[in-house]
């Protein structure tokens, strides 16, 4: 093996070595399949926001700064009738973590920075890499919640539902996260460049004021209230808030735990469905 | 054109951007195993060249072959083939070098062991096993572009796309990145590059293609390239600016063409047949007027010069 065989200046670093062992980087048998692909991507998302401290703040603190807002600042003034205040809060906040803290600044800033044009020349099949995407922003949505939840019981939150209704809870955190990591996922895509997708991501704020997540949907005005009962935040903080809570939730919530539920599940399905297709039709097309 | 094989082949290849018609019926072959650089004013249409290699866009028509295989009908086969390495670094900062070239080899199709072996491999053929361990971030612009051309590479492709790999970098880190590409090509890799410098394309390049308006307008070694312009040509800079007007009138009849003048650096260029001979007359012509002059001399035409010609010469 030769290497450069051009004349050197003398100041100039070829930062090519001489290999003495002769060992050559050969070419893989086969491609990566779709679960290594959607691993490695996610892997190293995970790394980059662990190992990136203003993330880790960021992603936290905005759900953090309005759960203080709304504990302290409003919420004397809302009237939730049986519940308490703050076990009407804590519960809708750490569902709908995933609208405060999503990937939509990640996705942009890896389409600009041209990794996705790198990782779209590789043999890799293109929809993994959005899987490992969601698979990574889920468990990044994940830290909001439990951020959340901490300062949450700090603040006075308990679960009153038992262990059942916290195991329920995390799981349906953890679906929402996912059907949100989604929707975050597109809109990232559909940015165009990372100042834009930081708007962006305030674009879904009217979707969770205008739900019952921080006030009861009945003190809104008439004309606004049938949009507020069915779209999907009120029917996710519903589902986790009636299994925090437990007991009598048709009383408590006007609704039962069944009700709830199931309406968070068809919408999370349906968020991950469009929005899963839409993203990937937007990614792999050339 | 030589008789080796063409790693990658283009037939009139057309995309349009709205308005804009980014490849106009592009014809380009690149030689396997040697350096094809692609020169182009920004907006000719190099990066939409690049990107439809490697299969990030489809072109509107024509055809388009790569390591013979057809990019627009079997991209997934295309992709096994090449190494791309885009106008921006695409290192993750808050990984390792290491960690960034064994995410990269995995997704090239590696198993765990044989992705940490290839980034072994690699980072010291790039000379960045000390550097390894550390976070990116803490990477100079030169090593970012080191490594960046690294990730490429722990696939073992056959075909390396560059575009622009050196813009931005000092002069320095460009030249020790000249020699890091070029090390690399003697063990074989064909390699196909985009730039605006033309030195880059001197220094690096087997075969140059020149295009502009989406269209290819010049191929040829950068020596043939360098004698399709021909004339040889003497220049003269002058001591005072005031001076280009008189000079440029004495010395018009040597020249074949008119003069090139470039005010700010007070120099003309004057092409000629006969560069020996044209020069002596130039020496006597001007010691005569008592003109004072900084420098005078011959000179093959350079690369900006046939790029220039090519291209409808300066605004």
């Amino acid at each position: 093996m030769t290497t450069t065989a051009t004349p050197t200046a003398p100041f100039v670093r070829t930062h090519i070595s001489p290999r003495t062992d002769g060992a050559t980087v050969t070419a893989p048998e086969s491609p990566p399949s779709a679960w290594a692909t959607a691993t490695t991507y996610a892997g190293r998302t995970v790394r980059q926001f662990i190992r990136t401290p203003q993330l880790l703040v960021v992603s936290a603190v905005t759900s953090v700064m309005f759960l203080l807002i709304f504990r302290y600042v409003f919420g004397g003034a809302i009237q939730t009738g049986p519940v308490r205040y703050v076990d009407f809060l804590i519960p809708a906040l750490a569902a709908v973590s995933g609208l405060f803290s999503g990937g939509v600044v990640g996705v942009a800033e890896d389409a600009d920075s041209g990794l996705f044009d790198r990782l779209k020349s590789l043999p890799v099949p293109r929809a993994a890499i959005l899987l490992g995407r969601s698979m990574a922003d889920t468990g990044l949505i994940m830290w909001g919640t439990v951020v959340t939840v901490v300062v949450g019981f700090a603040v006075g939150f308990r679960v009153h539902g038992g262990v059942v209704g916290a195991v329920a809870a995390l799981g349906l955190c953890v679906l929402f996260a996912a059907a949100f990591s989604w929707l975050g996922i597109f809109l990232g895509l559909s940015a165009g460049s990372s100042q834009a997708a930081q708007g962006l991501s305030f674009a879904v704020f009217p979707l969770i004021f205008v739900s019952s997540a921080y006030v009861p949907v009945q003190s809104m005005p008439s004309w606004l209230r049938p949009i507020a009962d069915n779209q999907p935040v009120t029917a996710m903080v519903g589902a986790v808030r009636a299994v925090v809570l437990g007991g009598d939730t048709v009383t408590l919530l006007g609704h039962s735990t069944t009700w709830f539920v199931t309406r968070s599940l068809i919408w999370s399905v349906v968020i991950m469905i469009v929005f899963a297709t839409l993203s990937t039709r937007r990614f792999t097309k050339r | 054109m030589s008789s080796r094989p063409n790693i990658v082949e283009a037939s009139k290849l057309r995309k349009r951007y709205g308005k804009v018609e980014a490849l106009a019926g592009l014809d380009l072959e690149a030689p396997a195993g040697a350096v094809t650089a692609i020169l182009g004013p920004n907006g000719a249409g190099k990066t939409t060249f690049i990107k439809a290699v490697a299969t990030l866009l489809n072109p509107d028509s024509g055809t388009l072959t790569v390591g013979g295989g057809d990019a627009l009908a079997a991209p997934q086969l295309v992709r096994r083939m090449i190494g791309l390495a885009g106008q921006n670094a695409a290192v993750e900062p808050a990984l390792t070098g290491r960690e960034n070239l064994v995410m990269v080899a995995r997704l090239f199709g590696h198993n765990r062991a044989a992705a940490k072996a290839a980034a072994d491999i690699v980072l010291s053929d790039i000379n960045l096993i000390d550097d390894a361990d550390r976070p990116v971030k803490g990477y100079s612009g030169g090593m970012r572009r080191r490594l960046d051309l690294g990730a490429s590479l722990v696939g073992a492709p056959q075909l390396l796309l560059l575009d622009e790999p050196t813009t931005g970098l000092d002069p320095r880190t460009r030249i020790e990145l000249w020699h890091t590409i070029r090390a690399l090509v003697a063990r074989g890799t064909s390699v196909l590059l985009t730039t605006q410098y033309l030195e880059e394309a001197d220094q690096l390049a087997d075969h140059v293609v020149i295009i502009d308006h989406g269209r290819s307008i010049a191929t040829g070694t950068p020596t043939e390239l360098k004698a399709r312009a021909g004339r040889a040509m003497i220049e003269v800079r002058v001591a005072h600016a005031s001076e280009l007007a008189s000079v440029i009138q004495l010395l018009a009849p040597l020249g074949t063409e008119t003069a090139r003048v470039d005010e700010p650096a007070r120099r003309i260029a004057i092409p000629v047949d006969d560069g020996a001979a044209r020069l002596a007359d130039a020496v006597r012509m001007l010691a005569d007027s008592g003109i004072q002059l900084d420098d005078l001399g011959v000179r093959r035409p350079t690369l900006d010069e046939v790029f220039l010609a090519l291209t409808g010469g300066p605004k």
